[in-house]
């Protein structure tokens, strides 16, 4: 990114004695893309019946040994890549110790003392040129616990054993987020880079992008790091932002009121909009980390991650610049373009050797306007880029006018077909032969004498003729060449 | 000498020839296991199972099966998991248990055509020196003190599986071996005893204690024995990451009797002060056997054996408490009776307080602590840094060419039942002390019979090898075996 961009103003909390800034940090745990679990071979297939994607390694039966799955691996490589992250050739699987009955083993697989992926970045954009550079800390690779169901029996818990052990990215900032929106910004950021790699599908409502919360306040200019709260497992941005201001202002209170912020674990609650208590630091778990005996230390190849990185995509915020570079589009059109890889791959091939904010300005107003009216995803798009195209086409050649491409923007949406022939058969096509254009003209002013009247006395209203000569044709005629033409005419009159 | 006697060897080469048949041997175990369950050696057995084995086995033999445990009856330790039998780590909290798979070690020797008899008793979770810590009763030794009838210990935690090979109740068992649990019973009991290098043969399938010293082995009453079932277990298992991808030798080729040029070391560390004079006696008996086979004796040291027992009880604990964190009466096993308005941590509470005994208790609590903040630098750390400096005490030795270590295998013979459990604790773990340090180090050890001590009791010689090359340990510990002519076996009183 270019470093003439300015850093966005940190969200300042005006309090009675002093102005306080917010200081943000995030843990977020992002469910890797891949078909078995981090540890065993059960499928990792969402919404299936309760404990049907569970073995004996799962339901952590006496004898059974996790093996690493090596593709969650090279999914957390590829993340930490894209994140311009340091990937550690040498890292060690830990085991965090606590009872709690979805989680079989008594101890989730995870890495605390040596990460899989080191120091990373992210850029995000506020608004135009206006960008935070936010810290990745560290990347580990963690295996997910399972889901205890308190609400089908009055006096019994149920457990679901089929999220137990699949593979989680967790992606520790450094506390560089100053607003709620920023923290939204960064989320929305981590997970479009996640989806143009192909290793988180960031479905937030299904619970595979997550986030635990970190939050401060300190007075404005200090570079102080006060004491945090953590809010815990948060998968809505909106709740994120609404949670953040909450716990920022209560924070703010507590220190006017010359009291002290306590280290503890919150939770959200959307219903009140606010954040309580869940467990002290004296309370907090300890959780005996210790290195896996059953597996060995993680010793990762130079050459694979080499090979990884050749296969690294486009990511978004090059593609952003090179949309904008390569065809002019607008800073605002590309951000719109690259929210998602399929949208700029849709219009990568409707802007072939056409003109590039023509094209943009098509695939975001009309295409996304009437997708986003459907309901539809950008892949089942009724109108292809070569139909889109060829619509483009027939504007730039002059051969329909702008109005008319709507109307055949929306028979090729519910009919389909070849717009050229459409255009042909409709006959849709811009009269701008002058001859015939002039004989309607002069049609017009022969029809309306009382109108060339009262234009000799006001000349500002030919529109009126143009107009009618529109009516006329349907729509069809050349509107530049009606104009020049009856300039002519009416000078002649 | 009834058909239960046979060694694995001699019973193969009758079963080759047809002059026996598997249903014949197996059911001559069967009648000695019945015959002894005063021993509490078997904590499980179906003799239909077997005979089912045992004629399955007959007919693979006379398809022409020539592998050396085809139709040999084997007995299991409990700890492993063996599909559809019970399998309960000797503890309460595994009531009920039937694993629906089989751990890799005990398919292989399925596999290999080997009659299981039943599952052996041992120490619960394997936590133990004694196979007195166990929900069954305490294994009573097959071998008594001169003049008395005082019941011993056949050690542990492989107590079961050691009394069984000695009191012929089956020609071969499984064991496993953390900090000395198959070489001080297969010490106590007579009878020969392997732990592998660690990562020879897979854990999978195998109830843990602790993982990174946790290795299967087999007891037998002959070195070839062992060579024999260990070729058969050994093995690269891609379900258990640690395991070891090299190839499996054909151990027995390596019995050669030769052993020339051999250097032994022996290390001085282990000479203990108030060791009982005939400890020290076998150990010099060991080296002039070795020595007049045209082996050097060289003396060495490994500077920081002193170190190895608090090292052990540190780590070994630190495993056990995460590894036994499983057992919560959510999934299988023992779950405490409760009423309906138990919470969630109570009933974590009852069910291990009850399901768990004494000293497995007592290790979840060492190994919580040792691990917690505050405590994990100064505990589980340190230790790790002194297991290292152990496994780098035994490399400099091995490449100053030394080719295997020589030492008794443990302090003392075989001590009564109570006599120690009732007692302090740390004196149950002085048991390990010259055993330990072979685990903490991954390196393959190994037991043989030595002589009879002055009341009548098994002492046994521990060799201890180079990584992976558990050919040449058994070659220098069939030279021992062959010399000391170790013929003796218990007086039967049961």
């Amino acid at each position: 990114m270019d470093t003439k961009l300015r850093e966005p103003e940190s969200k300042i909390i005006v309090g009675t004695k002093d102005n306080w800034e917010m200081v943000i940090g995030l843990e977020v745990h992002a469910q890797v893309v891949s078909n078995a679990k981090l540890f065993s071979s059960s499928s990792t297939t969402f919404g299936t019946s309760p404990n049907s994607n569970v073995d004996f390694v799962d339901a952590a039966m006496p004898g059974m040994l996790p093996v690493l799955n090596e593709f969650c691996v090279e999914q957390a490589i590829k993340t930490g890549l894209g994140l311009k992250a340091e990937i550690n050739t040498y890292s060690v699987f830990d085991r965090k110790n606590y009872f709690y009955p979805d989680l079989p083993q008594g101890y989730q697989i995870s890495q605390l003392y040596h990460p899989l992926v080191g120091e990373g970045e992210v850029f995000i954009e506020l608004e135009p040129g206006v960008v935070r550079r936010v810290r990745i800390e560290h990347i580990h690779l963690e295996q997910d616990a399972g889901k205890s169901l308190h609400d089908i029996h009055p006096s019994f818990s149920y457990v679901d054993l089929n999220r137990t052990g699949i593979a989680l990215m967790e992606i520790v900032s450094h506390p560089d987020l100053r607003s709620p929106e920023e923290a939204a910004a960064y989320i929305l950021k981590l997970r479009q880079i996640m989806r143009y790699l192909g290793t988180c599908d960031g479905n937030m409502q299904n619970g595979n992008l997550r986030a635990d919360v970190n939050v401060s306040v300190r007075p404005q200019g200090s570079d102080e790091l006060y004491t945090r709260c953590e809010i815990k497992n948060m998968n809505s941005t909106r709740f994120i932002q609404q949670a953040i201001d909450f716990e920022a202002n209560r924070q703010v209170g507590i220190w006017e009121d010359g009291g002290t912020v306590l280290q503890e674990t919150r939770l959200y609650d959307p219903g009140t909009g606010k954040t309580r208590s869940m467990r002290s630091k004296e309370e907090a778990h300890d959780y005996r980390y210790f290195p896996c005996p059953d597996l060995l230390p993680l010793e990762i190849e130079p050459e694979w991650i080499e090979r990884i990185r050749d296969n690294i995509p486009e990511l978004p915020d090059e593609l952003k610049d090179r949309l904008i570079r390569q065809y002019g589009v607008s800073n605002y059109d590309a951000d719109v373009l690259v929210s998602e890889k399929e949208n700029a791959e849709f219009f990568e091939q409707v802007v072939i050797n056409r003109n590039g904010k023509l094209a943009a300005n098509w695939v975001i107003n009309e295409l996304f306007g009437s997708l986003n009216k459907e309901g539809l995803t950008i892949k089942e798009s009724p109108i292809s880029p070569e139909q889109l195209g060829s619509i483009l086409d027939l504007i730039e050649n002059g051969e329909i006018s702008g109005k008319i491409a709507k109307n055949l923007f929306e028979i090729i949406w519910s009919e389909g077909g070849d717009p050229l022939k459409i255009v042909d058969e409709r006959q849709m096509r811009q009269v701008s032969d002058t001859g015939s254009i002039e004989s309607i003209i002069r049609e017009v002013l022969a029809e309306n004498p009382s109108q060339v009247e009262k234009y000799k006395k006001n000349p500002k209203l030919a529109g009126f003729f143009v107009g009618q000569v529109m009516k006329k044709t349907a729509g069809k005629a050349n509107p530049k060449l009606v104009n020049e033409i009856l300039e002519k005419i009416l000078a002649e009159i | 000498m009834g058909l239960s006697a046979l060694t694995i060897s001699e019973a193969s080469t009758l079963l080759d020839k047809g002059e026996i048949t598997s249903v014949e041997l197996s059911q001559a175990c069967l009648n000695e296991i019945e015959a002894a369950r005063e021993l509490n050696a078997f904590s499980w057995f179906d003799p239909d199972l077997v005979m089912e084995q045992a004629k399955s086995a007959d007919k693979l033999l006379s398809n022409g099966n020539t592998s050396s445990l085809c139709g040999i009856p084997i007995g299991i330790k409990d700890l492993f998991c063996v599909r559809g039998s019970p399998t309960q780590a000797a503890s309460k909290i595994l009531e009920g248990f039937r694993p629906e798979y089989e751990s890799t070690v005990t398919q292989k020797l399925k596999d290999a055509g080997s009659v299981f008899m039943g599952k052996l008793n041992m120490d619960e979770f394997a936590m133990g020196s004694s196979t007195e810590h166990t929900v069954y009763n305490p294994v009573i030794s097959p071998w008594r003190s001169k003049g008395s009838e005082k019941p011993l210990t056949a050690g542990g935690s492989s107590g079961g599986s050691a009394a069984a090979v000695a009191a012929d109740l089956c020609l071969g068992a499984l064991g496993t071996d953390t900090g000395g649990s198959i070489r001080q019973p297969a010490a106590f009991a007579g009878v020969v005893g392997l732990k592998p290098t660690y990562g020879r043969c897979s854990r999978w399938g195998i109830v843990a204690f602790a993982s990174s010293l946790d290795q299967a082995g087999p007891f037998a009453r002959s070195v070839e024995d062992i060579a024999l079932l260990l070729e058969v277990i050994a093995g690269y298992d891609p379900k258990d990451s640690t395991s070891y991808k090299g190839e499996v030798p054909k151990y027995s080729n390596y019995l050669t009797g030769d052993v020339r040029g051999k250097k032994i070391g022996i290390p001085k560390e282990y000479r203990l002060d108030g060791m009982p004079g005939e400890i020290e006696e076998i150990w010099e008996e060991g080296k002039i056997i070795l020595k007049d086979a045209g082996a050097t004796i060289v003396d060495i040291s490994l500077p920081h054996t002193e170190f190895a027992l608090p090292t052990y009880y540190v780590i070994a604990p630190a495993e056990a408490s995460s590894n036994l964190a499983r057992y919560d009466g959510v999934r299988y096993g023992y779950r405490a009776a409760l009423d309906s308005n138990t919470n969630i941590v109570d009933m974590y509470k009852r069910t291990r307080g009850e399901g768990f005994g004494a000293e497995v208790k007592r290790r979840v609590m060492i190994g919580t602590y040792v691990l917690s903040q505050g405590f994990y630098e100064a505990y589980y750390l340190r230790a790790q840094k002194i297991r290292t400096l152990i496994k780098k005490d035994f490399e400099d030795v091995f490449n100053d060419g030394v080719d295997a270590i020589l030492t008794p295998t443990t302090p003392s013979p075989a001590f009564a039942l109570g006599e120690i459990s009732d007692d302090d604790p740390i004196k149950m773990y002085l048991n390990d002390v010259f055993t330990v340090t072979v685990n903490l180090a991954g390196l393959p050890g190994i037991s043989v019979p030595a002589r009879l001590d002055s009341k009548g009791l098994p002492l046994g010689l521990q060799l201890i090898g180079r990584p992976w090359e558990e050919g040449d340990l058994m070659n220098l510990a069939q030279s021992i075996e062959s010399n000391v002519q170790f013929n003796h076996k218990p007086q039967r009183w049961w």
